[in-house]
């Protein structure tokens, strides 16, 4: 591999990794900070697709389409939160494992039945449509690197929520102890429906965005699932430093991979995960 | 004394062919035909049209077929193999159906197949492509109205050696299925002078292809071969396209890489050149009255996974008819159905030895939203059946 093609590839990697935290981020908010085992996380990120799919279609204009879906997502998410999470808090993670499955087959017959099992496509919108030649063969589209853009203010943002803000204090100390919050006179309860629907808001924006270059299809949540824990994981649980590292790791993990080792290149990425947690069994960055 | 034993087998046949075409007569006993197909997940639009098709052909043939009522018996596979065991023997062992209809997944048919094959059940396999089902695991009781991954990619390697591309490269998914399709078109296009210079594979059901289209612009092949199926497809056919590659380096594939898949590439999809037993404007008489029997009955267009199911019901009949609606005959039901040439919408084929369709295999280009077929590379080509001993 020449120096050229080494920058391209690190180009690809970064932008994949970037990708991956943005699928991954709702995850942190609810897996790694309310503590929620939710497997339907793939399936957020699925109707976020065919969110903008429909959306889309509808108003003719991807950013409308987008516009209208957070809020949609966040209802949905605030929704779901108080008439079934709320009441699993307290109870065991195989609970929480059985529901958010049986939460996939339902949204998975919903939207078959809604609208049908094809394969949809959204175009890229005009004004990003555009390729940046990278070199006489290739060049490089404009959308992914604005995909790439949004995702880093993204990580700020959360970050700054996060570890900057009352509510993001009220959340790591909800995140500790429950009970101590509620009798400190905090509403836990809002602030947990809170963050739930930003979790799924998050996966929803996630499959939004990507909806244009990975078009829309049964079954995508199920392949953002397992990378988006694997990243939660490697991350640390609870740190959003931790996932966009682990992110970006995985990026560059899987692309050089898939170019140096094609042969193992499904292995890779748990190879990694292995390692990492071998070096730290807690993740790249604890909790904090 | 052989003579002898003859005769009176013979007799036994006789008075027996003669008792169960009375209790025929009497009962009126549906055939039990059983559908093991995907009804929900990636493919269950795959599984609605083999369905679609299959009933089709049974309600223009007066709702019966071999002259009997038609009883369904319909399991959702999913598509997982880990399912596959269990879900044929519901078929096999519980609903003791006539014939097992399926699938679309190779490794869930491959699975089917060692049930019928244990349990001596008629199947019919209306999609899965994988060479082993007429290659190495062919059986009697096993027919495919399908292809096999062999036939549209080895039409498509003497299609891209004929336009003169000395050296390409392939991608694929690392499973079978892509294996076999690269295998099929290397033979061609190695057989017409030329030369692969990269396979490149990455897991299934991954997605990010950036690193390989990297790959590509720094090779700099004559073209690029492909094998990719549903959402992949389509996300590989734009990320081509955006990263510039399109215009400069020619993009080929075999099977399904445009099926389903057109309105979801847009623009990309537009010129792309690919091999299968099935087109858009195959302006037959046949396939016209088929297209527009199957839009009325469904308000939908059919594809060729219709085509696919449609056949396998014709199939079945032709064998059915010939021993007059009574199953128990299994040699002569299947004797008939390897003699038939079955009159299918796509052009009539005849099974091979294998029991695989022997058919034409067509060069489509994308048009609008249409595979418009302009060539017929491969005319009755047999799939080579290797390792089957039949």
């Amino acid at each position: 591999m020449d120096f050229y093609s080494f920058l391209i590839q690190s180009l690809n990697a970064l932008q994949y990794g970037l990708l991956l935290f943005l699928v991954a981020s709702g995850l942190t908010l609810v897996f790694g900070i309310m503590g929620i085992i939710n497997l339907a996380h793939g399936s957020f990120y699925m109707i976020g697709a065919y969110l903008a799919f429909a959306l889309t279609s509808l108003t003719g204009n991807f950013f409308v389409a987008i516009l209208l879906g957070i809020p949609l997502a966040l209802a949905f998410g605030a929704a779901l939160e108080a008439l079934l999470f709320a009441h699993l808090y307290k109870r065991d993670h195989l609970e929480q494992v059985l529901l958010t499955y049986g939460l996939i087959l339902i949204f998975e017959e919903v939207r078959s039945l809604l609208l049908g099992d094809d394969v949809h496509g959204i175009p890229v919108p005009e004004i990003f449509a555009a390729s940046i030649p990278l070199n006489d063969t290739l060049s490089y589209p404009v959308y992914r690197l604005v995909i790439s853009a949004v995702c880093i203010v993204l990580a700020v943002g959360l970050y700054w929520l996060i570890q900057r803000t009352r509510l993001g204090m009220m959340i790591r100390a909800g995140s500790h102890d429950r009970d101590m919050v509620q009798s400190l006179g905090i509403d836990i309860n809002r602030i947990y429906r809170t963050v739930f629907a930003l979790g799924v808001a998050l996966a929803a924006l996630a499959g939004m965005l990507a909806a244009p270059i990975s078009s829309v299809f049964p079954g995508m949540g199920s392949q953002v699932l397992i990378i988006s824990f694997v990243i939660v994981v490697i991350g640390g649980i609870g740190s959003v430093w931790g996932a966009l590292i682990a992110a970006l790791i995985i990026g560059f993990a899987d692309t050089f991979g898939k170019v140096l080792l094609p042969d193992f290149a499904g292995l890779i990425v748990y190879l990694v995960m292995a390692v990492v947690l071998l070096w730290r069994p807690e993740g790249i960055l604890k909790k904090g | 004394m052989k003579t002898t034993l003859k005769g009176f087998t013979r007799h036994v046949l006789l008075a027996a062919a003669a008792l169960s075409a009375a209790g025929l007569a009497q009962a009126q006993d549906k055939v039990k035909v059983g559908l093991m197909l995907p009804y929900t997940g990636t493919y269950a639009s795959l599984g609605n049209a083999i369905t679609n098709g299959f009933k089709q052909f049974v309600s223009e043939n007066g709702g019966k077929l071999g002259g009997r009522e038609v009883e369904y018996f319909v399991v959702d596979d999913e598509s997982d193999p880990a399912k596959a065991t269990e879900n044929a023997k519901k078929l096999v062992k519980r609903d003791n159906v006539d014939v097992l209809v399926g699938t679309v997944h190779s490794g869930v048919a491959l699975a089917m197949s060692k049930v019928a094959r244990e349990n001596k059940t008629l199947m019919i396999v209306p999609n899965a492509g994988a060479d082993e089902l007429t290659g190495p695991l062919c059986d009697a009781n096993l027919f495919r109205t399908s292809f096999s991954m062999w036939q549209p990619s080895y039409a498509m390697g003497k299609v891209m050696a004929a336009k003169g591309h000395k050296k390409v490269v392939t991608l694929t998914w690392k499973y079978a299925g892509g294996q076999q399709a690269v295998d099929g078109f290397k033979e061609a296009f190695e057989k017409g002078g030329g030369k692969v210079l990269k396979d490149m594979t990455l897991p299934f059901p991954n997605v990010e292809f950036q690193p390989f289209l990297t790959e590509i612009a720094s090779l700099k092949p004559d073209a690029v071969y492909v094998f990719f199926a549903g959402g992949g497809a389509a996300k590989f056919a734009k990320d081509y396209a955006a990263a510039g590659l399109k215009n400069s380096i020619p993009l080929y594939a075999s099977g399904f890489l445009t099926d389903g898949t057109i309105d979801a590439m847009g623009e990309a999809s537009q010129g792309l050149l690919t091999t299968l037993h099935y087109g858009d404007g195959l302006d037959s008489a046949r396939n016209n009255a088929f297209r527009l029997n199957y839009a009325k009955s469904y308000k939908a267009q059919p594809d060729v996974y219709a085509v696919q199911g449609y056949d396998a019901a014709q199939a079945f009949n032709v064998g059915l008819t010939a021993v007059k609606g009574d199953t128990s005959k299994r040699a002569e039901l299947i004797k008939a159905m390897e003699t038939a040439k079955i009159d299918s919408p796509r052009g009539p084929f005849t099974f091979s030895k294998a029991h695989n369709p022997v058919q034409n295999i067509y060069l489509r280009k994308v048009e609008g939203r249409e595979n418009k077929v302009i060539d017929t590379p491969e005319k009755s080509l047999a799939d080579p059946a290797r390792g089957c001993k039949l």
